[in-house]
């Protein structure tokens, strides 16, 4: 059962506490694109041994989405930040890229 | 013989009698004594028989670990299976059972199967399974399912109760021996908060047992000032009785505590389940011995050579008069040695290594104990239990050199870390030659949220296998657990005598040319009946992975989940494949440990309180009103309020004609209620909605459907504008807590900049459905409302006053009828709906449920979330395309709704049907067609949906996808029915009830 700092409210948070939204930092298609483009946006996951970026929701807390960096092998989080995000910040981008010196990027 | 020894026994009470019964049979045991250890006192070795061929089983070891001493405790209420009298206190009154016989302990039939052995090898379940399927259905299957099986699951509920409790820690450590004691002395003298469980009733382990000196004084007085040190800190918790069952991810662990297992009914709970949070765990595990795989190990009065001992020490209980050891290690001669000093016969030290040259053979020889070195044990003999040994040398085939009468058997394959918990959350391991054990690999530790190691492995758990370097070894992971969890910490360790071993010498056959015959006879998994010869066979087959030879053969698959023999399975099949055991490496070790019961996982939830139950302000009401209620998500709704002398059809029928001839009263508090408020929720809802909500004009209402981004349908209900920048969309009654997450997700994760907020308000407001041709006078008569045809049209709604309630009331019909849905404060609903129900007496008033409401909405072919879709069905699918924006450029679910195959005319669409005979259709019923598909089933072309008696039209009526929808008017198809026959229907207009509306348009 993980444990994830709730940026928001500032709760250190056990998973009983959350519901997973799964993979963050998903482009929505909607009418107008390809078979493939929305393929990819409804179907297609990642599922990485290894630097993770995954949607949470505190739900029995502060209601708010949040965003997670993690590492689904080791379990080291890397950091949480608001689900109002288009990229991870870039200093926890650069803090994964530090640590993790193979990873190639969040998209 | 077993017997009680006179003297000693570090951890019984001799002036404390207890009386228990086995089988019936009344015993007499000591305080202190483990349920085992009673057992052996009065020589009842004999406890139970093994799975596959029944043989008779007997105590093998003292710990967690026993795989064959497995029994019932209790009864009734109380009855617990599978219990292992190793683990299991003894206590006045405990009633224990011996399990998996048929029909007496003494006498098994089952074990028949024994001389059947030969045809039932390894992977015989799947082998059967396969072939002939007509032997295992009528054979084997009766056969095994009379006479097999481990114990009975309980019939009555259980009378105790458990609880779950929550706790913080800085350190945690797992194990009270002397390693763990240690660990717990440095890290509590550094400040951080402690926790030490140890699973067993005492502390320190095997560290008295096996005779370690510590600090120049016995291992008992270290480790009793060490109890008492901790005892006397405040920032250390110490349980006994608490096994720590998994480590998972980020320092969480559970733990189960025994709390009243020796007291039953004393009110407390039985169990507790320890939820704890640690900075840095320590597994201070122990290690637990391996068994030597040689014809007749699993005779009863084999034991392991360390367990052996533990009963002569702790309870002084000898398991044999003349006891043989057999050996491949120096501290088996331990038990030698113990087992002379309480006066008993060693016959034998069989040692398997060449040479033998260590301090304690060289003890036990001095003391006038016969050593034989390079030997080995060819059979064992006895039957119910052991007569005698034949020796012969371990280089060789067995061929006998002598037999030595004995009636126990002590033997030692060396010894394996505990490193199940070190290993739960991605521990690795690594071979320790020297041992032949695998321990765990300092280099790849289970990692926490920093990425850095969370558990320490310390003492006999870490591979330190002596008292000497246990101590070191724990304190200085005492030290690291307390510095990684943030304080300054020495390592200082006490100070124990060495006793210099030597090496053991790795044996997994004995002897080690041992024919088929022999290995035949070789256990490896006692309980499942896993034999070396099956693990040979399965590597012959081509099972070459550790995973699948286990789950073929069932090695290490019983109760002991392999604690006793993994190893050793492990190292046979690397030998059959020709390769090291590292690269043949270990089976996943899972948690719990050790089993942990249900209940205790349960906690205090079961009951009334499994789960949170919601109720509508009216529902005492309901109750008092003979309500028979049904589940709607953690709600309960009045299904039907049957009259004395209906049954529940008739309760239905009753109330749907009323409603449609006078006044029926639904209580719809249950309903969704959403209000979405904002200069941008116009928009929003747009997007949620297939239609067009920001054109809704203030007091008015439209029905409205919500698809997911697939394309398919997922809720619906009737939205109402209150103001200019607010909305409230009402929800299903189940849907309501998953529309408003769903809002909340787009509107904090795709379109955060849109200024919208939602509530939902579902159980500020109690509502009821006021239904009927005379609903409009009972809300006149009530007074404070203009609820006319002129002012209050349909699908408009008003706020106002009702009888003195504040209610805003929706003029919205749901059965077709003349409707208002009106919605008070919840603390009023109560009293509203009880105003109704007095004012609405002289207009026939009657409450009607849900299944009432069911069979209206479908007369009047309106479908309903979760019978007519089932999360593949688009709203075109269900003709209501007209609900669909042509317009909008952009919805939910509107680009997966473009794809061609949710386009395509061959999709099943709604329709209604008639039987020809007037019968109802059964629930679940395909439309067949001709031919069969690519799987050789027969081809369909339809089911059904929603399937009812009309009460008002008194046929069957229903709603059903076929293909062709609409257009297959006037066909005549046919419905499956459970027996296998069919039922003729035809197609129809799925409204089946006043289809102009004229009921509702007064």
């Amino acid at each position: 059962m993980l444990i994830l700092e709730c940026p928001y409210c500032g709760v250190k948070a056990e998973e009983t506490e959350l519901t997973p939204g799964y993979e963050a930092h998903l482009k929505r298609f909607g009418p107008g694109a390809s078979d493939e483009e929305f393929e990819a946006y409804m179907f297609a996951r990642k599922n990485p041994k290894g630097v993770h970026f995954e949607r949470w929701r505190h739900v029995y807390g502060c209601g708010k989405w949040f965003l997670a960096a993690r590492d689904t092998n080791t379990l080291e989080v890397f950091g949480t930040y608001p689900a109002q995000s288009s990229a991870p910040p870039a200093a926890l981008q650069d803090k994964i890229k530090a640590k993790r010196p193979d990873w190639k990027g969040y998209k | 013989m077993s017997t009680r020894l006179s003297k000693g026994g570090r951890l019984i009470d001799r002036s404390a009698s207890q009386e228990f019964s086995f089988n019936g049979k009344k015993l007499r045991g000591l305080k202190g004594d483990s349920l085992a250890a009673a057992l052996l006192a009065n020589d009842q070795m004999l406890l139970g028989r093994s799975f596959k061929y029944h043989r008779p089983r007997g105590i093998v070891a003292a710990g967690p670990e026993e795989p064959n001493a497995i029994v019932g405790l209790g009864r009734d209420g109380r009855f617990e299976p599978n219990q292992r009298v190793t683990t299991t206190e003894l206590f006045d009154g405990l009633e224990a059972a011996s399990q998996n016989h048929w029909p007496s302990l003494e006498f098994d039939v089952g074990v028949i199967n024994n001389s059947l052995a030969r045809f039932l090898p390894g992977g015989f379940y799947y082998k059967t399974f396969m072939w002939p399927r007509a032997a295992w259905k009528h054979l084997f299957e009766p056969i095994i399912r009379r006479s097999a099986g481990l114990g009975k699951a309980p019939t009555a509920r259980d009378a105790d109760r458990y609880e779950h409790t929550y706790s913080f820690c800085d350190v945690l450590i797992l194990g009270g021996g002397i390693a763990g004691l240690q660990a717990a002395l440095v890290a509590g003298a550094s400040g951080a908060r402690v926790m030490l469980l140890e699973q067993a009733a005492h502390w320190g382990g095997r560290a008295p047992v096996d005779g370690d000196v510590i600090e120049g004084a016995p291992a008992d007085v270290w480790i009793n000032n060490a109890v008492q040190t901790l005892a006397a800190l405040e920032n250390v918790t110490m349980k006994l009785r608490t096994m720590g069952a998994g480590v998972y991810d980020h320092g969480y662990v559970l733990a189960e505590e025994k709390v009243a297992d020796t007291t039953p009914g004393d009110g407390r709970p039985k169990k507790r389940l320890w939820r704890i949070r640690a900075k840095q765990i320590v597994t201070a595990t122990g290690a637990i011995e391996r068994p030597l795989s040689f014809a007749g190990n699993d005779i009863p009065g084999v034991m392991l050579a360390g367990s052996v001992r533990e009963y002569v020490v702790n309870y002084a209980v000898s398991p044999g008069d003349r006891t043989v050891v057999v050996t491949n290690n120096d501290d088996a001669y331990r038990t030698a040695i113990a087992l002379v000093q309480a006066g008993l016969s060693v016959p034998c030290i069989i040692d398997a290594r060449s040479t033998v040259t260590g301090d304690l053979p060289a003890k036990a020889r001095a003391m006038g104990i016969r050593v034989e070195a390079g030997k080995a044990i060819a059979k064992v003999k006895g039957g119910k239990r052991v007569t005698g040994v034949s020796l012969c040398a371990q280089a060789g085939q067995g061929a006998v050199l002598e037999e030595i009468s004995c009636d126990a058997v002590a033997m030692s394959g060396g010894w394996s870390p505990v490193v199940h918990l070190w290993s739960h959350c991605g521990g690795k391991l690594i071979w320790d030659k020297t041992h032949a054990h695998f321990r765990p690999d300092a280099a790849r530790p289970p990692t926490g949220a920093d990425g850095l190691a969370m558990v320490v492995p310390v003492g006999n758990a870490n591979g330190m296998m002596t008292a000497a370097d246990a101590l070191v070894c724990g304190a200085k992971g005492g030290a690291a657990a307390a510095q990684a969890a943030g304080f300054s910490a020495e390592a200082k360790a006490a100070v124990a005598d060495a006793a210099p071993e030597a090496d053991m010498e790795a044996v997994w056959i004995m002897p080690q040319g041992a024919g088929d015959a022999l290995k035949a006879k070789m256990w490896l998994d006692y309980q499942n009946d896993v034999k070396v010869s099956d693990v040979q066979l399965a590597a012959r087959e081509g099972y070459t992975s550790v995973e699948h030879t286990k789950r073929y053969t069932t090695l290490g698959m019983a109760t002991d989940q392999g604690k006793l023999s993994n190893i050793n399975g492990l190292a046979v099949l690397a030998d059959a494949l020709h390769e090291e055991i590292p690269q043949v490496g270990t089976t996943t070790f899972r948690p719990p440990y050790a089993p942990v019961t249900l209940g205790a996982l349960a906690g205090e939830s079961r009951g009334d309180i499994f789960q949170p139950l919601r109720k509508t302000p009216m529902h005492a009401w309901h109750e008092k009103n003979h309500a028979y209620f049904e589940p709607v998500g953690l709600w309960r709704r009045p299904y039907t309020f049957p009259r004395p002398g209906e049954n529940h059809e008739q309760a239905v029928h009753r109330e749907v004609i009323n409603t449609r001839t006078n006044l029926g009263l639904l209580d719809a508090s249950t309903l969704g209620k959403i209000v979405v408020k904002g200069p941008d929720a116009g928009r929003f809802l747009d997007m949620l909605y297939t239609g067009v909500m920001s054109t809704l004009p203030v007091g008015k209402c439209r029905y409205g459907l919500m698809c997911n981004e697939q394309g398919f349908l997922s809720d619906d209900g009737v939205v109402a504008r209150i103001d200019e920048d607010t909305w409230l969309c009402h929800t299903t009654s189940g849907g309501a807590d998953r529309i408003h997450a769903w809002m909340e997700d787009w509107l904090q994760c795709e379109w955060w900049d849109w200024q919208v907020y939602t509530a939902n308000v579902t159980e500020q407001l109690a509502q009821v459905a006021v239904v009927g041709p005379n609903a409009r006078k009972v809300l006149e008569k009530l007074g404070g409302m203009d609820v006319s045809k002129e002012t209050l049209p349909f699908m408009q709604w008003a706020d106002g006053t009702l009888g003195g309630f504040p209610a805003r009331v929706y003029r919205i019909s749901f059965s077709g009828e003349l409707s208002y849905e009106v919605a008070v404060p919840a603390s009023m609903g109560l009293a509203f709906w009880e105003a109704l129900h007095a004012a609405g007496a002289e207009f026939g008033a009657m409450p009607y449920g849900t299944e009432a409401l069911h069979i209206m909405r479908a007369e009047k072919g309106f479908i309903m979330i979760g019978d007519e879709t089932d999360g593949t069905i688009i709203p075109q699918d269900l003709n209501l395309g007209w609900a669909i924006s042509k317009k909008k450029a952009d919805y939910l679910g509107k680009r997966g709704q473009e794809r061609n195959y949710l386009a395509s005319p061959d999709r099943w669409k709604l329709a209604g049907f008639e039987t020809l005979d007037g019968s109802v259709i059964q629930d679940g019923a395909y439309i067949p067609s001709a031919g069969k598909n690519a799987n050789g089933q027969g081809n369909t072309q339809g089911r059904v949906t929603s399937t009812y008696h009309s009460p008002t039209l008194k046929k069957g009526i229903a709603m059903g996808l076929i293909k062709g929808g609409l257009d297959r008017i006037g066909d005549v198809v046919e419905f499956t029915t459970i027996t296998g026959g069919t039922v003729k229907a035809k197609v129809v207009d799925p409204v089946f009830y006043d289809k102009d509306g004229e009921k509702n348009n007064v």
